[in-house]
């Protein structure tokens, strides 16, 4: 395996140490937000339930509560009848990620805005009474008409456009045409952890133990919700979930509960129902993208046209990322339109790769068509349209070593040994195919800050805003820490938490960052007690005219000229009588880089096909990264196979059905839904090409959480094509698409 | 209330959920302190729907516990709402996910799926009995770090309670086998490569 190399000698970066809270998770005493209680001082918890709507769109004309009021245990019902008024504060981005448009509040009107909305919430003393109250609860509804399909919907506003060269003209003198729509089903998150907070108020100040991905953000959603200052809000996340982008936002549960919680006045715990999540929180949502692209015969890309259709809500515009199309390939006339259909529909929101996967399914698809149109092979299609420069910008790639991934990934799979003829290669009554597919996903970078302290005992106790989503925040920040005060890293019993009460400016997008590591995410400590070189003397008596001089490794201080003479952390604060140093680091990215900063894949699979049942299986996949440096490979590793298991749901399992009568989703739940699971899921490996990106970051990291599912999905339809002969247009590829 | 409770060792009324709640109650009775409950609640007798609740004898994690359930009470919920071992996770409530499994009587089992009404003198071990506190992992605990077979980790209580029953199964032949016997267990973060690695090597070892 090819890793990256750190710049440092004795470098805690890129080593593939533990996971430092392996021992809390493997033991069950990793503690999510709904399994904190009297053991973490929160006495008395009552339990809530939410009642959802069962009517996709209408105004509430009445809420019986009594059965459930009159059901020992039960302490409240409440509904938009009952329920206080909020001040609701406006919250916007940045301060949130809440999208434009009117978010959906805690019971503060009689509409139903779609299946499954919350309309109101039963608090009980256990959680058996609080469900059993939640089914007694009866709403009657004036119902309307509802609009839940995309395909009939209507876009709402002006589509986003982008446009180079002239598109029309480039297609029309094209020596070859295709047109296809690429049409992608709803993606739902459903991390294993259920979205669960449990809120307690002290006179007006408010504690939540919340499921999120981003601490400050349920810190300034409910400040705005209850109009009151952020600094009365404090978010506690230690461990979550998983979450995939999902706990990127507050979503209203969170205000439900906060809400109950002042009412009754006692801490509430309000877990979400997995078919709760379904419409509670938000999801990828369906797209349709149309492509329309000219060639020559050689097979350099001339034209190419995007015009895209998604879901979003009446109530706001989510709109995700679809700028793959400008920036993948030299093309030189470009048009793209985004178009949003509001529907009678929850709020989307982003989900691992957002936008950048969906458009890779429909544009390294329509590569993959044009190879075969062509004869030409699909790696060497991409070479030819290769750009040396952002096509859409004109600006440089900090790093783009996409050719390199080609290549290694190539070898490594054994590409030269496929016959490109499809449906040409049998196993017995299966189909087997291979397929190929690129992706790239944009390094976004943002302000952050951490507190660094160094204490008496030469320990480094690094802390930030953020939580831990899965990824091994707290490993490799302590990795980071490790090298940035030339400390040996030692797993030392990791007591990491997040609390977000004051400060911290640093900012996390939904998973953006849940790469390989990003400095000032969590609290994360390293152990340096400092070692003195065998024959070494204390003292350093040079450094303090010229600091400059000192050099540090392994908690070992000394003057450049004389390594011999030096001192460890814990002798230079004992002998100034220090009991700590701290301090406070802010990195705020420079406005305009020169540079276009992307993280880059290349996927590979093979695809097996009953033939006679249309089932799909995948025997191997590789994915080969260009994510900049890579902190840990073994955390790196976990996070490339989980991004391609995703691409694998994405491809052939997962899509929300809905009953475009009511607006029921018909298949909320796990029975319906489909994720991939062990059997699914053979031979999976990861790769990354060496070398870190300096321009991107300070230690050269361009993230890997997201782009590790970019080109998943059409690799594996690509190879379904290859193995069948058939282009399924579809995603997911289900076996009654292959069987029509 | 009626005059008959609360009785002394009853939180005060404000402070706890238990007095008021008549359908499920704990009684600890026989657990030394340390034990895997705190604290006494006492079953309102009064209770309308007293009916439904039962008196279950069980051991958790090799410690008896007397519990007094409503019957509608899962295991599931009974470990994490009122003993007290929130390690043993709820993904689903329906069967299908696999982060709730926990051992009976040596076997594997959904505790989402278990009414706790029906564990009389059941034994019951979850992820927090399976390995002393403090003390050595369970070969397949220290297997899922050494190979970094999680993430998030929500799932790990349940793969590995279902892992071990594995093992003790004999579905551990090959990976392909393993596979199909640990499909019961989702992960959304997609740890399986690794979690079939960490399966084959404690199986090895135990
Ligand atoms: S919680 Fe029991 S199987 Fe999902
Ligand atoms: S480790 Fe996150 S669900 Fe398995």
């Amino acid at each position: 395996m090819t890793r990256s190399q750190s710049m440092q000698p004795q470098s805690a970066v890129g080593a593939p140490v533990a996971r430092v809270d392996g021992r809390l998770k493997v033991t069950g005493s990793a503690r999510y937000a709904a399994d904190h209680g009297p053991a973490d001082g929160i006495e008395g918890v009552v339990h809530a339930v939410l009642v959802e709507a069962t009517i996709g769109r209408a105004r509430i004309t009445g809420v019986d509560t009594r059965a459930a009021e009159e059901l020992p245990g039960v302490l409240a019902v409440f509904h938009h009848g009952n329920a206080p008024r909020l001040p609701y504060r406006d919250n916007p981005f940045p301060d949130s990620i809440n999208p434009p448009g009117e978010r959906l509040r805690a019971f503060q009107d009689d509409r139903v805005r779609f299946f499954g909305q919350p309309v109101a919430v039963v608090v009980a003393t256990t959680p058996e009474t609080a469900r059993h109250g939640a089914r007694l609860v009866e709403v009657r509804y004036a119902a309307e008409r509802v609009g839940t399909d995309l395909a009939a919907g209507t876009p709402g506003g002006e589509p986003e456009t982008y446009g180079r060269g002239d598109v029309e003209a480039g297609l029309r003198s094209a020596e070859v045409r295709l047109e296809m729509t690429y049409r992608t089903g709803r993606n739902h998150h459903n991390a294993m952890e259920p979205h669960a907070i449990i809120a307690r108020w002290e006179g007006d100040r408010l504690t939540v133990w919340e499921k999120t991905q981003w601490v400050a953000d349920p810190r300034n959603e409910l400040a705005a919700a209850f109009g009151i200052p952020q600094e009365s809000v404090r978010c506690l996340s230690t461990v979550v979930g998983g979450a995939f982008g999902n706990g990127g936002r507050t979503w209203v549960h969170s205000v439900i509960a906060a809400l109950a919680a002042r009412e009754v006045r006692r801490p509430v715990k309000l877990v979400m129902t997995r078919k709760q999540l379904y419409s509670g929180v938000g999801y990828r949502p369906a797209y349709e993208y149309a492509v329309r692209l000219g060639s020559d015969r050689s097979g350099r890309v001339t034209a190419m046209a995007h015009d895209v259709r998604g879901e979003t809500s009446r109530y706001e515009s989510h709109a995700d990322d679809m700028a793959l199309g400008r920036m993948l390939y030299t093309t030189p006339h470009v048009a793209q339109t985004v178009s949003l259909v509001p529907l009678d529909v929850n709020t989307p929101t982003w989900m691992r790769g957002p936008g950048w996967s969906t458009a890779a399914y429909a544009l390294e698809c329509s590569m993959d068509e044009l190879a075969h149109e062509l004869g030409i092979d699909p790696i060497e299609l991409r070479l030819r349209n290769e750009p040396e420069s952002d096509p859409a910008t004109g600006s440089p790639f900090s790093t783009r070593r996409l050719r390199d991934c080609y290549a290694i990934g190539a070898r490594e799979f054994g590409w030269d040994r496929r016959n490109p003829t499809p449906g040409a290669t049998r196993d017995g009554d299966r189909l087997i195919g291979t397929g190929f597919a690129a992706g790239a996903y944009a390094t976004e970078r943002m302000n952050a800050q951490a507190y660094a302290r160094l204490d008496a005992d030469g320990r480094v106790v690094v802390q930030s805003a953020t939580s831990d989503i899965g990824p091994g925040t707290a490993t490799s920040m302590s990795q980071v820490a490790a090298d940035a005060s030339a400390c040996r890293w030692t797993p030392c019993a990791s007591t990491w938490a997040t609390r977000c009460c004051r400060p911290p400016r640093s900012r996390r997008w939904p998973g953006r960052w849940r790469a390989s590591a990003r400095p000032c995410r969590t609290r994360a400590t390293c152990c340096a007690p400092g070692r003195r070189p065998r024959g070494h003397r204390p003292g350093l008596t040079a450094s303090r005219r010229r600091p400059g001089r000192v050099v540090v490794r392994d908690g070992w201080l000394s003057v450049g000229t004389d390594p011999g003479r030096g001192e460890t952390y814990p002798q230079l604060m004992g002998r100034n009588n220090r009991s700590h140093l701290e301090v406070i680091g802010s990195y705020e990215p420079p406005e305009e880089s020169g540079f276009s900063m992307y993280s880059y894949s290349a996927i590979f699979a093979e695809v097996a096909v009953d033939a006679r049942l249309g089932l799909v299986r995948v025997r191997r996949m590789l994915g080969v990264f260009d994510a900049g440096r890579i902190i840990n490979p073994t955390l790196a590793d976990s996070q490339a196979h989980g991004g391609m298991i995703g691409g694998i749901g994405q491809a052939l399992l997962e899509h929300t059905i809905t009953d475009h009568r009511d607006g029921r989703i018909v298949n909320a739940d796990f029975a319906g839904y489909l994720l991939p699971v062990s059997a699914d899921v053979p031979d999976v490996r990861a790769i990354y090409v060496d070398g870190e990106d300096r321009e991107a970051d300070p230690i050269g990291v361009k993230g890997l959480g997201e782009i590790v599912i970019v080109g998943v999905a059409p690799a594996i339809a690509n190879a379904v094509f290859h193995a069948t002969g058939r282009r399924v247009r579809e995603l997911p590829i289900t076996p009654e698409s292959l069987l029509g | 209330m009626s005059s008959s409770q609360p009785v002394s060792g009853d939180p005060p009324p404000d402070a706890s959920p238990w007095h008021v709640s008549r359908r499920t109650f704990l009684v600890v009775t026989g657990v030394a302190a340390g034990g895997v409950a705190v604290g006494l609640a006492v079953v309102d007798a009064a209770a309308p729907d007293a009916g439904t609740v039962a008196r279950v004898a069980l051991a958790v994690n090799g410690e008896p516990v007397v519990v007094e359930v409503d019957s509608r009470t899962s295991l599931l919920d009974l470990l994490r709402e009122h003993l007290e071992l929130p390690g043993t996770k709820k993904g689903c409530d329906a069967g299908a996910c696999g982060a709730c499994t926990v051992h009976v009587d040596g076997r594997r089992v959904l505790s989402c799926l278990t009414l706790a009404v029906r564990l009389e003198g059941a034994d019951v071990v979850t992820i927090e009995g399976l390995a002393p506190a403090g003390g050595a992992l369970h070969p397949l605990q220290a297997a899922f770090i050494e190979q970094d077979a999680l993430q998030c980790g929500y799932c790990t209580p349940g793969q590995i309670m279902s892992g071990v029953g594995c093992i003790q199964e004999r579905h551990t032949g090959s990976a392909e086998e393993i596979r199909e016997w640990m499909s019961g267990n989702l992960c959304r973060c997609g740890c399986y490569v690794k979690i079939v690695r960490a399966v084959e090597q404690a199986a090895g070892e135990v």
